[in-house]
């Protein structure tokens, strides 16, 4: 029992606030999945984890730098917000707040853009925006990217982080899953490519809607990917679940991912996707032996 | 307790219309059919054919099952991702065949476990939304008790959607939508006041467009009398439905989901 024991003396802690080394706040990050303190200029304009190469959670406009051609960008219905179709209280104070902080109007952007000089219609979700949840607004916005996109005959690439459905919106959040899926079905009926990019975290009806229906779904290391949440699953069967329950890793494994790509090599695997879909035949001509 | 958790109650009580009562009464010559081809065969998702007034349809539905069994064997209706892909391989067949699909929803919501997570539920589930979006052949669900979340939903992809009186129709149980937003299960019945999941609500909210009487002025409705009723609209939505061309019905049926 050393708590007790009697001393001789008392220590008195030297001041290191003044000459001594001091670490300035938000120097060292945490990293969500290997638990350690990051020095945050290792993390590198893409937020990896030096570590465990986990791909932080960043703001879809961070994304769209990371990704796209510069200023290639040319955003859709960048006026829709969300309403409060079910007069949830409290709602619209909420949202205005988010909006605030987040300098989003809802929880995910939409528009066109070029990867390596090929067009494609882009949304990117952000888990800032109430953990990215989907309400009416972000079903529309979804549902006009992919009818826009076959109109145009424009392949989709879909960055997803989604928490699940929006609460507050109750029963017309639901309805978003079935009105973006019907969405998909006349973008791929029309032979049109839709590469889905999973990143951390994609749950919920966001993973049972238009996460799932990509020809191609990519996703970003330790990114967790599933329907249910890991907490309503522990209290349905009453046990803990093991730490790579959900891991993108083991999503894979199971059969629903094509492939895990870090973050500094998603734009050059997107664009060489796109490439594939959009120029299938880049074989040698006939005359090219003569 | 309040009115709307009440109906809650109702909606979730074991003794209501179920599907077994549909398949033996409503349908004529039921057969059932069973498996997903992939897997296994779910008890929670039942499905078949048979014919209603004459007409063959095929017919699927939740089963929560009467006796404790039952219920273990089904899950109390909550499907694993073999349960929508076993719905999805009848339904494709159902659009082969020019058959009109009757689903009948009861369920508290997917199956939430591990090996539902392992086996894929998030893709059974939108899978099946996007293939229903696109069928050739009328879809008509009922909600005979609870219709809950995505997994109600992935039944509820139709060309109408009808409500028994006393069933419910939700993003989430009430329990859940209150752990979700209050950390507190327990209000529940705050939830259920705020989430406008009554068959009245929803008509009135046009997510709906028939509710299914389940009483006539203080009386209750026997079941002989509900399924005589319902075989007759039915069978009057179905001559209705089947008149449209097939891009019509696939048109609407999109623009039904588009209006939301």
């Amino acid at each position: 029992m050393r708590l007790f024991k009697k001393r001789p003396y008392i220590s008195i802690q030297k001041s290191t606030s003044q000459n001594g080394p001091s670490v300035p706040d938000g120097m060292f990050e945490k990293c969500p999945s290997c638990k350690q303190s990051v020095y945050v200029k290792a993390l590198g304009q893409e937020r990896i984890c030096p570590n465990c190469h986990y791909a932080f959670r960043i703001r879809a406009q961070e994304r769209l730098a990371l990704t796209i051609d510069p200023k290639s960008f040319n955003e859709w219905d960048e006026m829709s917000q969300p309403k409060n179709p079910l007069d949830f209280p409290d709602y619209e104070e909420k949202i205005k707040n988010v909006q605030i902080s987040t300098g989003l109007r809802e929880a995910v952007l939409t528009g066109q853009a070029s990867f390596n000089g090929l067009d494609a219609a882009i949304g990117i979700m952000d888990s800032h925006f109430i953990m990215g949840s989907m309400g009416q607004a972000v079903g529309e916005k979804i549902t006009r990217l992919f009818e826009k996109a076959t109109e145009h005959s424009l392949p989709v690439v879909l960055f997803t982080a989604s928490g699940g459905a929006r609460m507050q919106e109750g029963i017309f959040s639901l309805m978003q899953m079935a009105k973006t899926s019907a969405a998909i079905k006349k973008h791929s009926e029309k032979g049109l490519f839709y590469l889905t990019v999973l990143t951390d975290p994609t749950t919920g009806g966001v993973t049972a809607s238009f996460a799932m229906l990509g020809d191609i779904i990519l996703a970003e290391p330790g990114a967790l990917v599933g329907f249910a949440g890991k907490r309503v699953i522990e209290q349905t069967i009453n046990e803990s679940l093991p730490e790579d329950f959900q891991l993108a890793e083991t999503v894979l494994k199971n059969g629903f991912i094509d492939q895990i790509v870090e973050r500094e090599h998603l734009r050059s695997v997107i664009s060489q996707l796109l490439d594939m879909h959009v120029a299938p035949d880049r074989s040698a001509k006939e005359g090219d032996y003569e | 307790m309040s009115n709307v958790m009440e109906t809650v109650s109702l909606a979730r009580k074991t003794d209501r219309l179920n599907i077994q009562d549909i398949t033996s009464t409503l349908i004529e010559d039921f057969i059932e059919l069973h498996g997903d081809r992939l897997y296994k065969d779910d008890q929670a998702i039942m499905g078949g054919i048979g014919r209603l007034n004459g007409r063959a349809v095929t017919v699927i539905g939740n089963k929560k099952g009467t006796t404790l069994e039952e219920n273990m064997a089904s899950n109390f209706g909550s499907a694993h991702p073999e349960g929508y892909r076993k719905s999805l391989r009848l339904m494709k067949q159902a659009e082969k065949f020019n058959r009109p699909i009757l689903n009948f929803i009861n369920t508290s919501g997917a199956y939430c476990g591990v090996e539902a997570e392992e086996r894929g539920q998030g893709e059974a589930i939108a899978r099946n939304l996007l293939e229903m979006s696109d069928l050739k052949v009328p879809v008509l669900a009922i909600i005979l008790g609870e219709g809950g979340s995505g997994g109600a939903l992935a039944l509820a992809l139709a060309d109408e959607v009808w409500m028994m009186e006393y069933s419910i129709y939700s993003i989430l149980s009430p329990e859940g939508f209150a752990s979700i937003l209050w950390k507190d299960a327990k209000r529940a019945s705050d939830a259920a006041e705020l989430m406008k999941l009554t068959s009245k609500d929803l008509k009135d909210l046009d997510v709906i467009e028939h509710v299914i009487p389940e009483t006539e002025g203080e009386e209750w409705l026997t079941k002989e009398v509900i399924i005589d009723r319902l075989k007759k609209d039915i069978d009057v939505k179905l001559q209705e439905l089947t008149r449209l061309s097939k891009d019509d019905l696939v048109k609407n049926r999109y623009e039904r989901f588009r209006k939301f």
